[in-house]
């Protein structure tokens, strides 16, 4: 996909301006917030959860070489393929290869952050594949030629309104007069269309929330079983999955789904957890005739042992940007690539690079609520600060600003210096800003004053009325 | 019980020191209620935050080793701002790794570190105070003290104690006010949505003064209650606190 990161600023503007999306946004405040503190407040343990989820996914990413070996080798064991792929276009080639084998004219897929990231769906399509999500809210935006805004909410930008017409735009085999008011009929619309899909699927795509070693299993948990009709019913699963998923166990694994669903949607678990193992092996009742698992790097690794490897401990619940200030003004589509909100600020520069994700770590309040929701402890905004001083010391960030920093520095730096120039200057500020108390517009302040009003000073600063009042004998 | 007479340096935070100096000589008087023995070292500027935020390291440590001079000498270091404390008491020793020295002259220092509010509650055992009577108040947490410092109830708890004074929550008061230091300025248009949420819940609130613990989120919420017409009137707890009313609200009445 198209990489719009550069023009945050302008992204954000235009998304400020968007009724519709602002009117979307709305349910993003309210909603996953009270849903998620509702299911945490119920569990007296998630607090130790969030610890010893911490402390598995920092042990598997010590060992990461050694886990992703081990899964590879009971993968193969129950009669799957594991495929490496280091980089987007290696895992892309690597999807068309196989599917290719399989005269593969539709692919179903599951709901998968990661096939966003390889832009799977717009190379299938250029190939002659056609890729049908099933997600009811990656249907929505397929149909809408959009991506996802939101990484479990796909479509949360969209009003249901918007779905009605896009529904009708596309099912145009439909009865022009159906009913289709209350969001169950779009549901069941959706259903219906989706499952002529599934049974004509010759291959399922999903992503991984889970790559367990000691099993060689992987794991995806949905809310509409969508998931499962994926990759059981084509004769072939692909799961496409990123390094950092793995953990050692099965156990290790459902700690971790403790905290995840009640950080994302605030339920006790997802509706569907799917547990997949190599192939339909000789008896079983269904599942697919091959399965493959493409495993990729895309930069991960080089994250490894740097002060970004806490982020690989993301699994993708979506609390950060449910809680971010931020992402509730300006929505996920702004940020400009796949990854928003703070989880997106901190991966994004570490995936596409800082010179092009640069607006993503500086566009942040530091509030923190992302940190204090994270399931994962990934402290968020001190990895925001460390692109932020990466930026720095390579020169990125604009000019203007830095040497305004600069300026500011050299007298901060210099106490005597810097009180002498502030007991000039902010008197005659305070004069300035007469019997109001405030300034409506001041020059260099634009970026204040463009929104609101800037409090006048006091009149002489705190430093000099204490100086004086020492040279006077007093304190 | 607390020590008697312990010395605290007050930390006044640059925009107290350049906006509003009333906040700083309230700070005075409710420490020194509590028993303390303030001083002004005169060799402060700013916590660096500006600097630390920006990526620019080098500046922040050079302000943090100026700042740590000035101060290690105090039992205590006293600041009217959760942002400024949580710099100074969280943030210091890291930019001193690999500095053995400094960076255990920095902790040493950081542990020293309080905000006001929470220091007069949890360090000095203060339940009550004298206070003014404000009528109805609404308080915001910033960012910063809340979830760095923990300090939510210490600032309700004082508030209470204070005769004809009602405290009236305020919906969303975790929330940020979309201030956020040099993102207000970097991001004016996402700062303003943001801060829109936040007058809009002010004054669903029905409160007539809104108090926060940090001068540049009330900068911020009370520059847009201005420019929106609002009558809500804008001030630092610690003047209410200390009962020192008399100064103009920030941004002025009306």
């Amino acid at each position: 996909m198209q990489i719009t990161s550069p023009a945050f600023k302008q992204n954000a503007k235009g998304a400020l301006a968007d009724v519709q999306l602002q009117q979307a946004l709305g349910n993003v405040r309210s909603g996953f917030i009270d849903k998620r503190l509702k299911a945490v407040e119920a569990l007296p343990e998630f607090e130790a959860l969030r610890d010893s989820a911490r402390a598995i996914k920092d042990h598997a990413l010590a060992n990461l070489d050694l886990y992703l070996e081990a899964y590879e080798k009971k993968v193969v064991a129950s009669g799957g393929h594991v495929h490496w792929a280091e980089s987007a276009e290696d895992a892309r080639n690597i999807i068309l290869d196989i599917c290719r084998k399989a005269n593969a004219k539709t692919v179903t897929k599951g709901k998968s952050m990661i096939t966003e990231e390889i832009a799977l769906n717009d190379f299938l399509e250029e190939k002659g594949i056609r890729p049908v999500e099933t997600d009811l809210g990656e249907y929505i935006i397929q149909l809408r030629h959009e991506h996802p805004s939101h990484i479990i909410a796909p479509a949360v930008h969209v009003t249901q309104s918007q779905v009605e017409a896009d529904f009708r735009r596309v099912h145009t085999h439909l009865d022009a007069a159906r009913d289709l008011r209350e969001p169950e009929a779009l549901l069941n619309e959706a259903r219906k269309v989706l499952r002529e899909e599934y049974f004509a699927a010759d291959v399922g795509i999903t992503g991984a929330n889970f790559l367990i070693a000691e099993t060689g299993t992987s794991i995806i948990v949905t809310n509409e079983g969508n998931g499962d009709l994926t990759q059981i019913l084509p004769k072939m699963h692909i799961a496409v999955a990123s390094i950092e998923k793995i953990v050692p166990t099965l156990e290790d694994a459902s700690q971790i789904l403790r905290v995840l669903a009640r950080s994302a949607t605030g339920q006790d678990m997802s509706v569907y957890t799917t547990m997949s193992t190599g192939p339909r092996r000789e008896g079983d009742v269904d599942g697919p005739g091959e399965y493959h698992v493409v495993l990729l790097d895309n930069g991960r690794s080089s994250m490894l042992g740097t002060e970004f490897q806490e982020m690989l401990r993301c699994i993708r619940c979506g609390a950060c940007m449910n809680h971010c200030p931020v992402y509730h003004a300006v929505g996920g589509h702004a940020y400009g690539w796949v990854y928003p909100g703070p989880m997106g600020a901190v991966l994004t520069p570490s995936l596409i690079g800082v010179d092009k994700a640069g607006h993503l770590p500086n566009a942040s309040t530091f509030c923190g609520r992302c940190e204090s929701v994270c399931p994962m402890k990934i402290p968020l905004p001190k990895m925001m600060r460390h692109w932020r001083e990466r930026e720095f010391e390579r020169g990125l960030n604009p000019a203007a600003a830095r040497s305004g920093l600069k300026f500011w520095a050299f007298f901060a730096r210099r106490p005597a210096l810097y009180q002498a120039m502030t007991a000039i200057g902010m008197p005659l500020l305070s004069l300035l800003g007469g019997k109001s108390h405030r300034f409506g517009w001041l020059p260099l302040a634009g970026g204040w004053t463009r929104h609101r009003e800037l409090p006048a000073p006091q009149g002489k600063t705190f430093m000099q009325q204490v100086r004086s009042a020492r040279s006077a004998g007093a304190r | 019980m607390p020590d008697q007479n312990p010395r605290v340096g007050l930390f006044v935070t640059c925009l107290v020191d350049l906006f509003r100096p009333s906040v700083g000589f309230a700070a005075i008087k409710l420490l020194e209620d509590a028993g303390c023995t303030v001083e002004v070292p005169m060799t402060q500027t700013c916590c660096g935050q500006p600097a630390y935020n920006s990526g620019d390291r080098a500046d922040s440590r050079a302000i943090a080793e100026n700042t740590i001079e000035a101060f290690e000498e105090f039992d205590y270091v006293v600041a009217p701002s959760g942002s400024c404390a949580g710099m100074l008491k969280k943030h210091y020793p890291g930019l001193f790794s690999g500095e053995p020295d400094w960076e255990a002259r920095a902790r040493d220092f950081s542990a020293k570190v309080h905000e006001l509010v929470s220091f007069l509650a949890d360090v000095r055992g203060v339940t009550a105070v004298a206070g003014s009577e404000a009528g109805s108040v609404t308080y915001h947490d910033s960012c910063s003290g809340l979830r760095e410092l923990n300090i939510k109830a210490q600032p309700r708890k004082l508030l209470r104690s204070i005769d004809g004074l009602e405290l009236v929550e305020l919906k969303d008061a975790d929330v940020c006010c979309g201030f956020g230091g040099t993102f207000c300025v970097k991001y004016p248009d996402i700062s303003n949505a943001i801060v829109e949420q936040k007058t809009g819940c002010i004054e669903a609130s029905g409160a007539q003064t809104l108090l926060a613990g940090d001068l540049g989120c009330l900068m911020n919420m009370a520059g847009k209650l201005k420019r929106q017409g609002s009558a809500v009137e804008v001030r630092h707890v610690a003047e209410v606190l200390a009962g020192m009313t008399d100064a103009a609200p920030i941004g002025g009445k009306g």
